[in-house]
């Protein structure tokens, strides 16, 4: 299916957002995750299952003001 | 107390903007500040090595959710930080126009509302608006972050009168100036106003040279702090002399006008 990843149109196999962090290749422990706009906290990934057209977002730590 | 947090040091310093992460690292410690202030961003952008750097620094986290233009957004965006940075800090910024940067003052009290009952410690960067400060304090806020000035414009306390009369209005709330302070005596007026802190980044980043000015800054705001202590004098309108009258030595005859 494909998704939309930080912004970019991605194709995965990922059935939900853990695997997709997997896929990914980010580091699960150290990104914070959303799900069409809402948060999906770590332990819910497993189960938040991917849908095609969904909009993810995958975030870490930068610099701010 | 921000939070039952006391903190030593009233400078808290952005982390953005800096030439190179040593002098950040340098300018964090230059500064003295306990307090730092972070983001949250896309993955891939080299956000690794800024949480190490995060985790090795020492000081007390403040995420914003800076680029916020919706109440939805600061909340998502919040609840993310939570769980990134382990705090309960959140300095929220709802953004209502994208060239002025001043709060929008309705959508920022919706998510403050929001987010204190969620459990979330807010500090909101708002304006010297009295009846959105006793707003944002109903939501649950126990800090306040009125704006010296427009966000990295430098121009330090654009409304002096209105935020001496926010002090007096809210003399028990924490009020940090929020952005716009361009110069260590900017920072030292905002403490001399009995402001509890000063939170600011441009201002040291884009110095010539970031650590020192951290520095200045950092001795700054102590010296307005001790200053506001120690009670500064009445202003006077006309010279009143320093030196006693009393024993002055009379040289001449000529007539006193």
């Amino acid at each position: 299916m494909r998704i939309e990843l930080n912004g970019a149109s991605v194709t995965t196999d990922a059935d939900d957002l853990a695997e997709l962090i997997e896929e990914q290749g980010f580091a699960a422990a150290h990104v914070a995750t959303a799900l069409n706009g809402e948060f999906v906290p770590r332990g819910a990934r497993a189960n938040t299952p991917l849908r095609d057209g969904v909009r993810i977002e995958v975030l870490s730590p930068m610099q701010g003001g | 107390m921000f939070y039952g947090t006391d903190l030593t040091s009233r400078l808290m310093l952005g982390t953005a903007q800096y030439p190179s992460p040593k002098i950040l690292r340098d300018a964090i410690d230059a500064s003295g500040t306990q307090v730092i202030t972070v983001s949250l961003r896309r993955e891939g952008a080299g956000g690794g090595d800024f949480r190490q750097f995060v985790n090795a620094s020492g000081c007390r986290i403040l995420p914003n959710t800076a680029g916020c233009h919706t109440a939805r957004d600061a909340i998502t965006t919040a609840h993310m930080a939570r769980e990134m940075f382990d705090t309960k800090w959140i300095k929220l910024e709802v953004i209502g126009h994208a060239d002025t940067l001043q709060p929008d003052p309705f959508a920022l009290l919706e998510a403050a509302r929001i987010l204190c009952a969620d459990g979330f410690q807010v500090f909101p960067y708002t304006t010297e608006d009295l009846i959105l400060g006793e707003k944002l304090l109903e939501a649950g806020c126990e800090v306040l972050m009125p704006w010296g000035a427009p966000i990295g414009s430098g121009q330090g306390l654009n409304n002096i009168d209105g935020l001496r009369r926010m002090r007096a209005h809210f003399p028990d709330i924490p009020l940090v100036i929020d952005a716009g302070i361009g110069a260590p005596s900017q920072a030292a007026q905002a403490m001399e106003l009995g402001f509890d802190a000063v939170l600011l980044n441009t201002a040291v980043a884009r110095a010539t040279d970031p650590v020192e000015m951290a520095r200045a800054f950092g001795l700054a705001v102590a010296a307005g702090k001790l200053a506001a202590g120690a009670g500064l004098m009445p202003r006077r309108d006309m010279a009143q002399a320093s030196t006693p009258i009393f024993g002055t030595p009379i040289f001449e005859t000529a007539e006193v006008i």
